[in-house]
């Protein structure tokens, strides 16, 4: 496609948009007045115009797909034949999948931990120190770019030569220098998938550190002053006054990466690949989508497990947003 | 005050070591990306940021360029091509001392012949008898080189390896893929907020538990829809408009849940009085609505940008990896399998690709931070 087409469909493309409702808005609107106002169903046809599109999109693309997905984890690699658990006894016996679900259970314990706790501690030490707004920048910049750009980056500082060799990366380079052996990290079972979340804390503490940012500044700047006055420790203060006082933004954080974690899928399929033990269930699901022609059962099978894990989150988003509207 | 300065030490310490743990990786893809790409992969980057010492291999003119001076068969050349700065401490004729002589020595090979170098690589290499070679001797270096940085990667990159127009391509799936759901989440969002119809709560609970769906539950549904459309019509099932509509489906849920909270914090009255003055829905929309909405947009777009510019997965599967649709991430992720040993390519590349996403970051950081804070949630 040249660029002048691909130019002229991106503009197309917004224009529809912009042209659908401005035009059956102003279309209703001058209806309306010429009737004087006593056109019946206004309301109703206003309140179809303002949501259909979004509906439209809702249905096509979250909720018919997720019910889809369920009966195609019933059905065979084509979706055609019934095969009842078949798709879900496969899952239990396949070792790849037994991996996978280790792999996920330690990314879902080890990263959300360290990037919540990482995050805490730098929002604390940047609260207070002068130069603090720089290093938050600093701290919080792996946040906009890229899993694959995070994943490139971090391959250079793992990169790997022979004993014999110059390391051009800066882990082996470091590990040389103290007399060690260079490591090829990323092909060591089990430690290297420590090595790929390494670069997932480094891109989420980001994103913990600002939302403390924000929660630091609610807490009473009075009773930290307090009890710096009654000669509490910075210590003591940030475990028995700061902790406390976050619970619940702690868990809001710790809640937010768990679901971006639970999905991760970039930076091993551009790092690994799944190779050396490191696979996840969202490598495994998209390998499953192409492999062998693809297999819609076993990849919904794959798809099922990871909502499974969302959905304590979902009904405690939905309960807690009923409370609300019940107040 | 002792005690406490000793906690404002340790503290600005501490902080130090996450800043430079956090910055130090970047730093050395981005330092990388502007040396020579011979120098990359034999030396660690950090090694180009000081004078280092290099050892080189150079082979000097053959027979065409002799001159005949005083009985003598001369060649004269230089060892380097252009000002590089290099500076030659030592040198060697052959590969088992490549240190054997100092500036201004004379060398002197088997046949004979003898050559002297001067610092800046300028060679003469003189015999009595006529040179009949078509190729020159071996000169082993060893030179001081200063730090010395390049575009050079840059050009090959953008132009010869289709980062350029997968730039093109990231930019054209972005655009779309960010105003669309902005455009259709406004009018959703106000209907939501605004709005009296039946059904409106359950509406609200489905964009609430969408949230947290993971996209992984729609990509076979999707993928098997394109594909039944594109058989049915005859066109290609992957597309620029697939994958914004998916794109804009991702993030539905999101954009719809932040405007709704932005827009329940204005107040109710403003909307009262405009409506017993007759206004509709849609001019309050466009009158009232819009402009107070400007902050609240400027942090949905940034944050749904910045998602679809980064996105690898969404593009992987509903885009042909061909270089006329291929997005950035997936290109890179191409590279990193065919070329991972090409660290010039790798690392040029990746910075490419980072550039939007760090312009946006440092010129609307406000406002990136502000839609985080507000609540950020993707399947």
């Amino acid at each position: 496609m040249s660029l002048l087409n691909l130019s002229f469909i991106v503009l197309l493309g917004i224009l529809i948009f912009v042209s659908y409702f401005h035009f059956s808005n102003s279309f209703l609107d001058n209806y309306n007045r010429k009737s004087n106002g006593r056109l019946k169903f206004e309301n109703s046809i206003r309140v179809i115009i303002f949501i259909l599109p979004a509906f439209i999109i809702l249905f096509v693309f979250i909720l018919y797909p997720v019910f889809e997905t369920v009966r195609l984890s019933f059905y065979d690699k084509f979706g055609r034949e019934f095969v009842g658990l078949y798709n879900y006894k496969w899952a239990i016996d396949d070792p790849e999948f037994r991996r996978s679900i280790l792999n996920n259970l330690g990314w879902l314990l080890i990263v959300p931990t360290f990037s919540t706790f990482f995050g805490l501690v730098i929002a604390n030490l940047a609260d207070r120190i002068w130069w603090g707004s720089i290093a938050k920048s600093i701290i919080f910049m792996p946040m906009a770019i890229s899993f694959v750009g995070a994943g490139v980056i971090w391959k250079f500082v793992y990169e790997y030569r022979g004993p014999g060799d110059t390391q051009i990366g800066l882990l082996n380079a470091i590990i040389v220098s103290f007399g060690y052996e260079p490591q090829a990290w990323l092909t060591i079972p089990i430690w290297n998938n420590v090595f790929l979340m390494a670069i997932m804390i480094w891109i989420q503490t980001g994103l913990a550190l600002v939302i403390f940012s924000a929660a630091l500044r609610s807490i009473p700047k009075e009773m930290i002053e307090a009890s710096r006055i009654d000669g509490a420790s910075e210590l003591k203060i940030f475990f028995s006054i700061i902790i406390p006082y976050l619970e619940q933004t702690i868990l809001v954080i710790w809640t937010l990466i768990t679901i971006i974690v639970l999905r991760i899928f970039d930076i091993i399929f551009a790092m690994t690949n799944g190779e050396w033990q490191t696979g996840v269930l969202a490598n495994l699901m998209y390998d499953w989508m192409f492999r062998g022609g693809g297999d819609s059962g076993r990849g919904s099978v794959l798809a099922i497990v990871i909502m499974l894990g969302v959905i304590p989150i979902l009904l405690w988003n939905l309960y807690k947003h009923k409370q609300e509207q019940n107040i | 005050m002792r005690k406490l300065s000793l906690t404002s030490i340790l503290s600005q310490l501490l902080l130090l070591i996450f800043v430079i743990i956090w910055i130090i990786p970047t730093f050395g893809l981005f330092i990388s990306s502007l040396r020579d790409k011979d120098l990359l992969s034999i030396s660690g980057w950090w090694t180009s940021l000081t004078t280092t010492e290099i050892n080189e291999i150079h082979r000097m003119l053959g027979m065409e360029y002799q001159i005949q001076e005083n009985n003598y068969y001369i060649i004269k050349g230089s060892i380097f091509e252009g000002n590089t700065g290099k500076k030659i401490t030592s040198f060697g004729i052959t590969s088992k001392k490549i240190n054997e002589f100092s500036l201004g020595e004379i060398a002197t090979f088997k046949d004979n012949s003898e050559v002297t170098i001067d610092e800046n690589g300028n060679y003469v290499w003189k015999s009595k008898t006529e040179f009949t070679k078509k190729k020159g001797k071996r000169l082993f270096t060893t030179s001081l080189s200063p730090p010395s940085f390049t575009f050079d990667n840059y050009k090959e990159v953008l132009f010869k390896e289709g980062i350029g127009r997968a730039f093109i391509n990231t930019l054209a799936v972005a655009l779309p893929s960010t105003l669309i759901p902005l455009i259709i989440c406004s009018f959703f969002a106000y209907a939501l907020t605004w709005m009296k119809f039946f059904g409106r709560d359950t509406l609200l609970a489905l964009i609430i538990a969408s949230l947290v769906v993971p996209l992984q539950m729609s990509l076979i549904p999707i993928l098997t829809i394109y594909n039944d459309f594109g058989a049915l019509f005859g066109v290609a099932a992957k597309s620029y408009p697939g994958v914004w509509m998916a794109h804009t489906g991702f993030g539905l849920a999101s954009t719809t849940f932040l405007l709704r909270n932005f827009l329940k914090s204005l107040p109710n009255e403003m909307m009262e009085a405009a409506k017993v003055d007759g206004a509709s829905h849609y001019d309050i929309f466009l009158k009232i609505i819009l402009p107070l909405s400007i902050p609240a947009f400027a942090s949905i777009f940034i944050l749904q940008f910045l998602w679809c510019w980064n996105d690898l997965l969404v593009g992987l599967v509903f885009l042909d990896q061909v270089p006329s649709e291929i997005i950035l991430t997936a290109k890179l992720k191409e590279l990193l399998g065919s070329r991972g040993e090409n660290w010039e390519i790798l690392t040029t590349g990746a910075f490419v690709s980072m550039t939007v996403p760090l312009f946006i970051f440092f010129a609307l950081q406000r406002y990136f931070i502000r839609g985080l804070v507000s609540g950020s949630v993707k399947g």
